[in-house]
């Protein structure tokens, strides 16, 4: 049965429809090689054998009564950053150690409605803040990919590295993350997979523990664009319980892929032409405009002017509303507390305690540039830039109906190669990712190719707000010139 | 009116110093559901138990604004003739205490819902006075932090946690303790005719923090005409004063409190004070040191709160008529003097007693038997109009066999206490217990022929003195048990006695 694990999500499905094979089968078979990477990889926090069995048993049933879901009977992994009803959600914190939600998040619940089958939770980096997910509670993950001849273990990209390393390495037909600056685009890049964030408003955010609420965008990651079009579909639609949820209709975007992309315009910003970029990265943008001309694609430079001011205004909205977020893990409800002499000590020991270097330095950094005399020199600032970053976007969109630019500054890196830098290089990772998100349109990373290390690279696609379709259309193109097929040797086995 | 005609001068050991008073009232907002949650606001219930994931600040738990508290705020703000915004936001106010689950309240900071407004308030004394209003916001109520349970811990109830409040900022228009609790008592009967707030004090539905500073006398006039806050003194903020009474006597304490540190030399620090309602001073909370930077900044959980048009003109068209406009009303369609008028629209529950009691029916009677006989006992009792023994169809009917003659003003009284004290319906009463008033003149004239009989001294000298015809109307009453019409009972007399 191992030789499911290879099949997309897209091919699974039909196997499911044909009955190839069953839902629990195929559960067992994810079940037994999730359980056989963790130790390697440590990208699951939960592996929750039993609920997958069960779940795909009544996948099963409904397949047999034809009532089959979009998703009927595939195995998912569920970044931890997802409430799940009765499953351990600790964001990867301590802070939130043991903590088990009574309720699901919309974006989850979708999943389960459309019939998938919840494999387990995958590690992350702390309230999915980080760029390597070295930051998790759980320990790293590691990136199924190596240089070619090396052991050196590599990162899989933050924050959603558990839910990229556990697709990679073939052990779920999809997982979802989040993408607050770049968490599932980098990671994508960084592990062979195509990674999508959607319009800001598209999927739900309730249920899903808040990082930085207007950057916070729920995404999936999948190995095929078709498969990540799915899985996107599902995972989208209005959500009375998010204010921020976008109210329209969900388009049909499983039929865009394959769509032809003839015509479209595609634009490439000279701003993201950065110094210092690998050579390979700088090959592999100017391949995949080449690709895209090939494809009938009309190729125009333009100019976002405001991308260099993108990371700094990131990191202050970012940390600013994170730290008012993260107000709420007090020690006084749920997770761990730790008893001070009184109130206020309370609170220190517990926060002190719960959160790691990274969460408390943004924690940190947002109490700071929110503080009377300051608000005005940074946050007021940071929004007037992104506003401007926006009509960057809306200009550079009356040209083109794309942008394609590189997903990342460079391939997957070593664990603990950036531990003695400055924050400011880690946080690097996000420069060509973090535009949009604080601009909010939907973005995508495919699979483009490897670099001279062996190791996947990912080109970007960036469409206009609620222009999925296009995104897929231009990606699956891409996916297609491409024709990514490496996988990671299987070295963990 | 200038600064001295209000009357409240604080004369000092130096000099005379008039009082500056601003108050911002938290008012709940009446509504079957939180401000951001679908947890019930019912008061008194069991602790924890209207409490939502989003109140316990689970995580990942979003807001989601509550229409009809919007309305509430909408309808509030053209109540006080206020400005109302169509374009305001939430901001978060960020500060750590364990009734806080969130750790910031959502509130309004910069952009509030209901901008500049004013209201007419009445003093003791019947004369009116105008308060401006600043602005309205709409936020969130915190939890309850209860620490006598235990001597070791605190326990936190969070079923006040996410309910709506409307904060009301006056501005410093008010000048003595009286206008103080004028102006709250004014604002809680709006609130009530409008159906936003309960308006009880003593279920926490309406708080009042009152800010106060003194200055040389002559400042007040100067700051009206320049709107230059320098010709007021340092204020200082005495929070969550809850009763009319206690606001009194705290503005009195603590305008006396300021003058006497000016006074030795001293300089009032801006501060927030606590009054203490047992010995009737205020003490330092915190100082301005002290005050929280509370790093407001828009929510972004939530989308800036854009009022359509059409939906403020629908709540405009559903305003009910309110104090002022009912008082005009009184007066000039229902002949009522300007005090009885005030004295029945002051509070809504009084109001809407008396129009039920009037019903069509002689409202200087009407007016008379509310304000008079029923809230004189009532008073008395210690009750409050919802608690009347007798109803507004009883008094009503009662006013109404008052007006037909058909009982007199005396045996009404006696007819008032025993609805009062039996209940049943007026008219049967008067009825089965021969209340009657007579009218008949022929069983009159029998009465008074047989007195003039039986008194012929007595009634020889009425000519000379017209004055003891009133031992007669007394006999014939008497004989009558009260019953005889007095009009009726004087005409005869007066034809039999002197004509």
């Amino acid at each position: 049965m191992s030789d499911v694990l290879s099949l997309s999500l897209a091919e699974a499905l039909e196997g499911l429809k044909n009955k190839d094979f069953s839902a629990r089968e195929l559960a067992e078979t994810h079940v037994k090689a999730a359980e056989a990477i963790n130790p390697a990889l440590n990208c699951f926090t939960v592996i929750d054998g039993d609920r997958a069995i069960e779940m795909a048993s009544a996948s099963d049933a409904r397949i047999a009564k034809g009532e089959a879901g979009l998703l009927e009977g595939a195995p998912l992994a569920i970044k931890d950053l997802y409430a799940v009803q009765g499953v351990n959600t600790e964001a990867c914190s301590n802070i939130l150690k043991g903590f088990k939600p009574e309720y699901e998040s919309t974006v989850t619940q979708k999943l389960w409605d459309q019939g998938a089958v919840f494999l387990g939770k995958t590690n992350m980096d702390e309230f999915a803040m980080g760029s390597s997910n070295e930051t998790s509670a759980h320990g790293p993950v590691i990136n199924p990919w190596r240089k070619t001849g090396s052991d050196e273990n590599l990162v899989p990209g933050g924050s959603s590295g558990g839910a990229a390393s556990a697709l990679a390495a073939g052990v779920s037909y999809g997982s979802t993350g989040t993408d607050t600056g770049g968490s599932i685009r980098q990671p994508a890049a960084f592990t062979g997979l195509v990674g999508v964030k959607p319009t800001y408003g598209r999927c739900s955010r309730w249920g899903i523990v808040a990082f930085a609420s207007s950057l916070d965008h729920p995404g999936p990651f999948a190995k095929t664009v078709k498969d990540s079009a799915i899985l996107t579909q599902a995972m989208s639609g209005y959500d009375p319980k998010d204010s921020t949820s976008y109210p329209g209709e969900v388009p049909n975007w499983i039929e865009a892929v394959g769509q032809s992309v003839k015509g479209l315009r595609i634009g490439v910003p000279k701003e993201y032409s950065v110094d210092g970029m690998p050579e390979d990265i700088a090959k592999l943008w100017a391949q995949g405009v080449d690709w895209l001309k090939a494809a009938g694609c009309e190729i125009v430079d333009v100019s976002l002017p405001m991308t260099k001011y993108a990371l700094p205004a990131y990191y202050i909205i970012a940390p600013a509303e994170a730290s008012s977020n993260l107000a709420r893990y007090d020690g006084m409800r749920y997770g761990v507390r730790v008893e001070g002499e009184d109130l206020a000590d309370t609170y220190e020991k517990t926060r002190a305690a719960g959160f790691g270097a990274e969460v408390q330095r943004r924690v940190l950094m947002g109490t700071y540039v929110l503080s009377a005399g300051y608000y005005d020199a940074y946050y007021v600032r940071a929004l007037k830039v992104r506003r401007k970053i926006l009509e960057d976007f809306n200009n550079a969109f009356t040209q083109v109906d794309a942008l394609l630019t590189p997903t990342t500054p460079s391939a997957a890196f070593g664990i603990g190669a950036k531990a003695n830098a400055s924050p400011l290089e880690m946080y690097l990772n996000d420069i060509f990712t973090v535009t949009a998100n604080i601009a909010g349109v939907p973005a995508m990373s495919v699979p483009a190719g490897l670099d001279k290390d062996g190791l996947p690279l990912g080109l970007q696609i960036i469409t206009k707000a609620l222009d999925e379709a296009t995104m897929f259309k231009v990606g699956a193109a891409l996916e297609d010139a491409a024709g990514f097929t490496a996988k990671p040797q299987a070295w963990w086995a | 009116m200038t600064a001295t005609d209000t009357g409240y001068i604080i004369h000092g050991m130096k000099g005379d110093w008039e009082v500056v008073m601003g108050l911002e009232v938290h008012a709940q907002v009446q509504s079957q559901a939180k401000l951001f949650s679908g947890a019930a606001t019912a008061f008194g219930a069991d602790p924890n138990t209207q409490v939502s994931l989003v109140d316990a600040a689970m995580p990942g738990m979003l807001p989601v604004i509550n229409k009809e508290c919007v309305a509430q705020a909408v309808r509030t703000g053209l109540g006080l003739n206020a400005q109302i915004n169509p374009h305001s936001r939430f901001d978060r106010k960020n500060y750590f205490y364990p009734d806080l689950p969130q750790g910031y309240q959502i509130s309004q900071f910069s952009d509030p819902i209901v901008g500049e407004g004013e209201i007419e308030c009445e003093r003791e004394d019947g004369s009116r006075f105008v308060v401006g209003i600043e602005r309205l916001h709409l936020e969130q109520d915190a939890g309850k932090s209860i620490h006598d349970l235990d001597p070791n811990a605190t326990y936190v109830d969070l079923n006040r946690s996410g309910v709506a409040l409307m904060e009301i900022v006056s501005k410093p228009h008010i000048r003595t303790p009286d206008e103080a609790s004028a102006y709250v008592a004014k604002l809680r009967a709006i609130l009530r005719y409008l159906g936003t707030c309960g308006g009880d004090m003593e279920k926490g539905q309406l708080r009042a923090d009152v800010n106060v500073s003194v200055c040389p006398v002559g400042g007040y006039a100067k700051f009206r005409e320049t709107g230059d806050f320098k010709h007021l003194g340092t204020r200082c903020e005495i929070k969550n004063v809850n009763s009319l009474r206690f606001i009194r006597q705290a503005i009195e304490y603590e305008a006396n409190r300021q003058v006497e540190i000016i006074e030795e030399g001293g300089k009032i620090d801006q501060e927030t004070r606590l009054f203490d309602a047992g010995t009737g001073v205020t003490r330092s909370m915190r100082s301005k040191e002290d005050a929280h930077d509370y790093r407001y900044f828009p929510d972004p959980d939530l989308l800036p709160l854009i009022l359509e048009e059409d939906f403020i003109a629908a709540i405009k068209a559903s305003l009910p008529e309110l104090p002022d406009e009912k008082r005009k009303r009184f007066v000039e369609e229902l002949g009522l003097t300007d005090y009885d008028a005030s004295v029945l629209v002051s509070d809504k529950d009084r109001a809407d007693y008396f129009e039920a009691v009037l019903e069509g029916r002689d409202a200087k009677l009407a007016a008379n038997w509310v304000n008079n006989e029923l809230f004189g006992r009532l008073n008395k009792e210690g009750l409050s109009i919802t608690q009347s023994p007798i109803n507004p169809q009883q008094l009503g009917k009662i006013v109404e066999l008052i007006s037909k003659e058909v009982i007199s003003g005396k045996i009404a009284k006696d007819l008032f206490e025993i609805v009062w004290e039996e209940g049943g319906d007026p008219e049967a009463i008067v009825e089965d217990r021969g209340m009657k008033q007579v009218t008949d003149t022929g069983a009159i004239e029998a009465v008074v022929d047989q007195l003039i009989a039986d008194n012929p001294d007595q009634a020889a000298k009425v000519k000379d003195k017209p004055k003891t015809m009133g031992w007669f109307v007394g006999q014939v009453m008497k004989a009558m048990q009260g019953k005889a019409n007095p009009q009726a009972v004087n005409d005869i007399l007066t034809k039999k006695l002197l004509d």
